[in-house]
């Protein structure tokens, strides 16, 4: 019920995407410009929603994202040593597609070792893992900027660039092998949503009922660091988006059944993705980026979080 | 560990030579009275950034043993306190607002605003459950966060964000010379103003019950605090941009070493922190000679890695 | 039944348990008594693979822990630990229902359904049903946690101080339900047990523990008695009789 109204929602908004002010002129184009970005934007959307849901169910806390916890700077990380360590020529003579695939790999299997090792070791401190996939965060950053600027040491706009998104600005050579492992990722963590509803029962109830709780951690991160591989790759780290979406996602479905709650997810972030950018870029005339105005929401909902106690 | 202070200063020293030595005109020190050119060097740049990179390095980290006392916490720096940001919301509101406005200004509004959005998170804090230690580091990035949101917003929507970027990204000193470092003497100075409110401070970190116990106005000595980080950090934001990391880690490795007496520790923190970022500094310049690095860049990775060692290997208490 | 044999543990360089060997019987409710830092909840949590067997074996009704598939143990033993926390916001039915997971994997079929509706009533949850967990009391959040390990309806129960949170009628209610499930059904439950009376009057089989080994262990009248339990809790305790069953005075 609720499912199928997001969807309406999304479907109203699409339209209005696709046909609000087109004009007699090349209608054609236009449409495949529009169509283009709108894909790409379903997809960042829908993979921050996914990925925010399963990292809270995976480390048992609803007020922690990906990307507080440092996922999106690992990746940016892994891009920058893989520019180094094969040169730009060498890139450069890769395919986008193939190289965005490697990258895509090395980030699960890195992003399952690191993070599954520190959920597991510090799964009841909350805070204090929270203290330290931030700072990891930070370190990854550094490191990549430290990177980039041994490659290239007049380049100043790439750490600038890797620090913000932009919904503006959408990589769309990128769009297709990003929306088949979007679409994959979800399709799997569909299939393993009853597996994931005991998961967020926590470690101890899930043993007992006969989970394989360690591997199911691991294959939840790979899963994460696919989707958010993908959403930074197309355009940049976002870090408190996923909060309110997941947020809105457990209030508006009030189930703990993964059923309901990714799907909702992915429909609800792309309602405020599309919707927001068709108002911050038709209505406001680029007036503003909506990922600030997104960031700022969701930074200032974290504090509200916090003050409330929820964070424990 | 009596001989600890002074074993810092000699290697201060020595890396206080090596820095006017390196770069990219070969200078000797020796002949440099001699020779009009290599004085020149010296006077207008190697000195300066010298003199810049401890100054910076000595107020941040007493800044971070101020801002630990206020909140009573380890874990949070003036970097991760949302003063940074509000220092460069200060300077982007008087750059719009008064366009062209003299320098003074322009520094009392960056301290100001840097002292209202730390006061912020002083009462954000005030407001989170008591025993939990990690939430007030959690609480300051956030916030550092939101307001950074902001300052983007708000730089992007006048254009400024090439400021907004010198700023609060990674702080460097590439181009400190004569005349364009002097305002770090204020920040000095805020420093050593600590020094002389050492003992209220560690009064203060004891709580406010002890502190009004043992008659101490704490309001006074919270307002004499805020305004030394402030201005602190005001002035490394808009000299040489925020440097990440030293203000927390710095006072946290004293503390280790020589507990938390900070009339007799809060020199030492001074010197630690000049040597910490004097080295990172000189890092920084050689890595990929005759190019440089911002510091910012070294300090996130090393600050940060002592951090997660400090975070994960010391009892948690605040 | 459960052995343990040749069980060490330690966590760091601490060494928590020592060389355990025991066995726990079956159709019998077994506690384990023992002063704090006994080893008792890590002995529970290790038959329970809560947490890994470092050394030793324990089998559960004949079943290898290190060869038998998690999801097999499940049906054989359901095990609720002390950390109750969680963080998805949870209705008590919805909570009593994931008992049932490892017979159904997510498909609960009527019987399931039944099983559920057993296992609040048996507790007294039916009309707290659709309450959230937030929105009860810790008693009663307890009650429920318990609740889903007995609809997971599994030979062995155990259960790491069942009895925290619990008010004196709640905690003796759920004791004379653990003995009728013993009694009645046949199926073995072992708790650690902090109040030692409520071993003293309801166990079947008693195992004391001290600093990480088995100090004594049989049926209630040879462990609990004076010598016994002045060496462990290294207090003098004095044991009377109440309705043929040991009484520990150790108040005063």
């Amino acid at each position: 019920m609720l499912l199928s109204g997001l969807a309406v929602l999304l479907a109203a908004i699409s339209l209005l995407w696709m046909f609000q002010g087109i004009g007699g002129g090349n209608r054609e184009f236009i449409l495949r410009l529009r169509g283009g970005k709108l894909a790409a934007l379903i997809t960042v959307a829908a993979s921050i929603g996914v990925a925010t849901v399963l990292f809270q169910t995976v480390a048992a806390n609803r007020v922690l994202t990906p990307s507080i916890m440092g996922f999106d700077a690992l990746y940016i990380l892994l891009q920058s040593v893989m520019v180094a360590s094969m040169g730009s020529a060498g890139v450069a003579g890769f395919p986008d597609i193939a190289k965005f695939l490697v990258e895509v790999g090395a980030m699960s299997m890195l992003a399952a070792l690191l993070f599954g090792m520190l959920l597991a070791r510090r799964g009841r401190d909350i805070p204090r893992t929270i203290l330290t996939g931030v700072i990891l965060g930070v370190m990854f950053r550094s490191m990549s900027g430290f990177l980039t600027r041994i490659m290239d040491p007049n380049e100043f706009a790439v750490v600038q660039a890797a620090s913000f998104a932009s919904f503006n600005h959408v990589d769309t050579t990128l769009l297709p092998i990003g929306a088949a492992l979007t679409t994959a990722a979800i399709m799997i963590a569909l299939w393993l949503s009853p597996r994931l509803d005991v998961m967020a029962l926590g470690r101890e109830p899930a043993v007992s009922l006969g989970l394989r709780f360690d591997t199911m951690v691991i294959g939840a991160l790979m899963l994460v660091a696919v989707l958010v591989s993908v959403s930074t790759a197309l355009v940049g780290p976002v870090a408190f988006f996923g909060l309110i979406v997941a947020g809105l996602a457990h209030g508006l479905t009030q189930s703990a059944r993964h059923t309901a709650l990714l799907p909702a997810a992915a429909l609800i972030a792309s309602i405020l993705v599309v919707g927001g950018q068709w108002i911050f870029e038709r209505i406001m005339g680029q007036a503003a980026t909506l990922s600030v105005v997104i960031e700022l929401a969701g930074g200032i909902f974290f504090l509200y979080l916090l003050l409330k106690g929820r964070i424990r | 560990m009596r001989l600890l202070p002074a074993a810092a200063t000699v290697v201060l020293v020595i890396l206080m030579l090596a820095s006017l030595l390196i770069g990219v005109a070969q200078v000797d020190l020796l002949a440099a009275w001699r020779d009009p050119y290599a004085m020149l060097v010296l006077m207008e740049s190697r000195l300066p950034r010298t003199l810049a990179v401890l100054l910076t390095g000595a107020a941040l980290s007493v800044a971070g043993v101020v801002i630990q006392s206020l909140v009573r916490n380890r874990f949070v720096g003036p970097d991760t306190s949302g003063t940074a940001e509000g220092a460069a919301l200060g300077l982007l509101a008087i750059t719009i607002l008064v366009p062209g406005s003299p320098i003074w200004l322009r520094m009392i509004a960056a301290s100001a605003s840097a002292m209202v959005t730390t006061a912020l998170f002083l009462a954000v804090i005030r407001r989170l459950p008591v025993r939990e230690v990690m939430l007030v580091p959690i609480a300051g990035l956030v916030l550092s966060g939101v307001l950074g949101a902001i300052v983007t917003f708000v730089g992007w929507q006048a254009d400024l964000m090439q400021y907004v970027g010198t700023w609060l990204m990674t702080g460097e000193f590439s181009g400190v010379i004569a005349g364009r470092y002097e305002l770090l003497w204020i920040a000095g100075l805020a420093a050593a103003l600590a020094w002389f409110a050492a003992d209220r401070l560690a009064i203060l970190s004891l709580g406010d019950q002890v502190a009004t116990g043992l008659g101490l106005s704490t309001a006074t000595v919270m307002r004499l605090g805020l305004t030394v980080v402030a201005v602190v950090t005001a002035m490394v934001v808009t000299t040489v941009g925020m440097i990440p990391f030293i203000g927390l880690v710095v006072p946290n490795l004293v503390a280790r070493v020589m507990g938390d007496n900070l009339r007799a520790s809060l020199p030492v923190v001074a010197v630690s922190g000049a040597l910490l970022l004097l080295t990172c500094d000189l890092v920084a310049r050689l890595a990929v000679y005759p190019f440089e690095l911002p510091v910012g860049l070294i300090l996130g990775i090393l600050g940060g890695g002592i951090f997660l060692w400090l975070l994960h290997h010391r009892p948690a208490h605040g | 039944m459960i052995t343990v044999e040749g069980v060490n543990h330690q966590i760091g360089s601490v060494r928590i348990l020592h060389d355990i060997r025991t066995r726990l019987p079956e159709g019998r409710l077994t506690a384990l008594i023992g002063p704090n830092g006994a080893g008792k909840s890590t002995l529970m949590r290790l038959i329970g693979r809560l947490e890994a067997l470092q050394s030793g074996r324990i089998t559960v009704a004949g079943h290898d822990l290190a060869t038998t598939r998690t999801g097999e143990l499940a049906k054989i033993m359901a095990i609720l630990g002390q950390n109750t926390a969680i963080a998805s916001r949870l209705r008590v039915a919805e909570l009593v229902g994931f008992g049932r997971w490892p017979h159904h994997k997510g498909r609960p079929r009527p019987q399931d359904r039944d099983k559920v509706s057993q296992a609040l009533e048996a507790f007294a949850l039916t009309s707290l049903a659709n309450r959230f967990l937030d929105e009860i009391s810790g008693g009663q959040a307890q009650r429920a946690h318990i609740a889903m390990s007995f609809a997971q309806d599994t030979p062995w129960l155990l259960l790491d101080e069942p009895l925290n949170n619990l008010d004196m009628a709640h905690a003796r209610g759920l004791m004379t339900l653990l003995s009728e499930l013993v009694r009645g059904q046949g199926r073995s439950v072992a708790m650690v047990v902090h109040e030692i009376n409520y071993a003293a009057a309801w166990a079947d089989h008693v195992i004391a523990m001290k600093d990480g080994r088995i100090m004594a262990e049989g049926d209630p009248d040879t462990v609990l008695t004076e010598a016994v339990l002045s060496k462990l809790y290294d207090t003098p305790v004095s044991v009377g009789r109440h309705r043929n069953r040991p009484l520990v005075l150790h108040h005063a």
